[in-house]
């Protein structure tokens, strides 16, 4: 009835009043805010997997493309990009140990600990921009963009013959003919993939380009806390709680990582 | 130290011991993290010389790509200690959108090839 309630039984029901679950209002809607950005990143792989299953026969194969390493000549497929899953899982380490030395109110091993997670991230952060920057620069003998889109791969250095995307390969007067009516193509953009189709390096820049902005934004966020955390902000207010919200953050950053790793590289 | 949200009231505090066991599972699930990966990445290089075929291979890297992702969600994010309503509540909506999703793309996708290939 109107001005009277009955009082619930906290075990069975929540009755307002405190945050419910036993968690606190910030980390319950941390999780939420989570689940929001994990329905993008599903919405995007899967919508790359649509589209590279109707391109199939055009689609470049991630092993061929990306076999770059630093300070290494030759083709290294997935080695690069699986040193680059160890950085971000290693620092998905050293924050799930800040969060444990913030539960013991230990403030050196916090300190410690973050100092890693931030610099794991950092390293990642620019090994992102170092394979960027070899996907758009593209190989030195670069490809063919043939009159109609299409993309065909040179047979030697010396640009005479021609691997057509159907598989055909074209010598002579023919890919002559080719070569006057194509444009030679380097690297890739948004509109130019010299690898296979374009949209290959769209879902490359986007799903990894947003995927990075999580990590360099999270690296931001990181460091706010880990300010916080020098300035003895949490030792004052009785716990280190703002660490593990950033930590659910970092974790779903490493989190998202292993499905690009597999569905951009591995697949 | 006002605390308005009152999260003094929800926080996880412990002792040493019990910080050493966390440690403890920490760097185990590490290891298998990591050990994981190992075996994805070297699938990878070379499940063709073993003359292993590519469905196998691909479900292989999905199913152990679950297995990270379980890990690092129960243990690192810490969702299994939390009360059972609450991963309900974070996991459903994500399980029945991806579910949806997928059936989309499935189904859309016997306009341009066969749907079972995709599978394949």
């Amino acid at each position: 009835m109107a001005g009277h309630s009955t009082p619930v039984d906290a075990k069975k029901l929540w009755g307002g009043g405190i945050s419910p679950f036993n968690v606190s209002y910030g980390k319950i809607m941390m999780w939420f805010f989570l689940v929001s950005d994990a329905f993008t990143f599903s919405a995007l792989l899967i919508s790359y997997g649509y589209m590279r299953h109707r391109f199939e026969e055009v689609w470049p194969i991630a092993e061929n493309v990306f076999t770059h390493f630093p300070f290494m000549h030759g083709d290294h497929p997935l080695l690069y990009v699986a040193l680059m899953t160890f950085i971000l899982i290693m620092s998905s380490v050293t924050m799930v140990l800040a969060v444990e030395a913030g539960h013991r109110m230990n403030k050196k091993g916090v300190t410690l600990w973050m100092t890693l997670t931030i610099v794991g991230g950092l390293i990642f952060v620019g090994s992102q921009a170092w394979e960027w920057y070899h996907f758009i620069h593209g190989t030195e003998l670069g490809a063919l963009q043939l009159a109609d889109g299409t993309i065909a791969q040179w047979l030697s250095d010396a640009k005479e013959g021609l691997l057509l995307p159907s598989g055909v390969e074209v010598t002579g007067a023919e890919a002559a003919a080719l070569i006057q009516s194509g444009t030679e193509v380097y690297g890739a953009n948004l509109t130019v993939n010299e690898y296979g189709v374009p949209l290959f390096g769209d879902f490359f820049f986007f799903i990894t380009g947003f995927h990075g902005t999580h990590v360099f934004s999270g690296v931001v966020l990181n460091f706010i806390i880990f300010v916080n955390v020098l300035k003895g902000t949490y030792e004052k207010r009785g716990h280190y709680e703002m660490v593990e919200k950033v930590g659910l953050y970092w974790h779903f950053v490493d989190l998202v990582w292993v499905f690009v790793f597999t569905f951009f590289y591995l697949i | 130290m006002s605390d308005y949200d009152r999260t003094a009231e929800y926080v996880n505090h412990h002792s040493e011991e019990e910080g050493k066991k966390m440690r403890k599972t920490i760097w185990v699930i590490f290891w298998l993290l990591l050990a994981v990966t190992a075996v994805e990445v070297t699938l990878g290089l070379i499940w063709k010389d073993m003359g292993l075929a590519w469905t196998f291979v691909k479900w292989t890297f999905i199913v152990l790509t679950l297995v990270k992702a379980y890990y690092i969600v129960a243990y690192y994010m810490h969702l299994k200690h939390e009360y059972k309503n609450f991963i309900y509540a974070v996991a459903l909506p994500y399980i029945v959108l991806v579910a949806y999703l997928i059936v989309m793309a499935l189904t859309e996708a016997i306009y341009i090839h066969n749907e079972a290939d995709m599978l394949m």
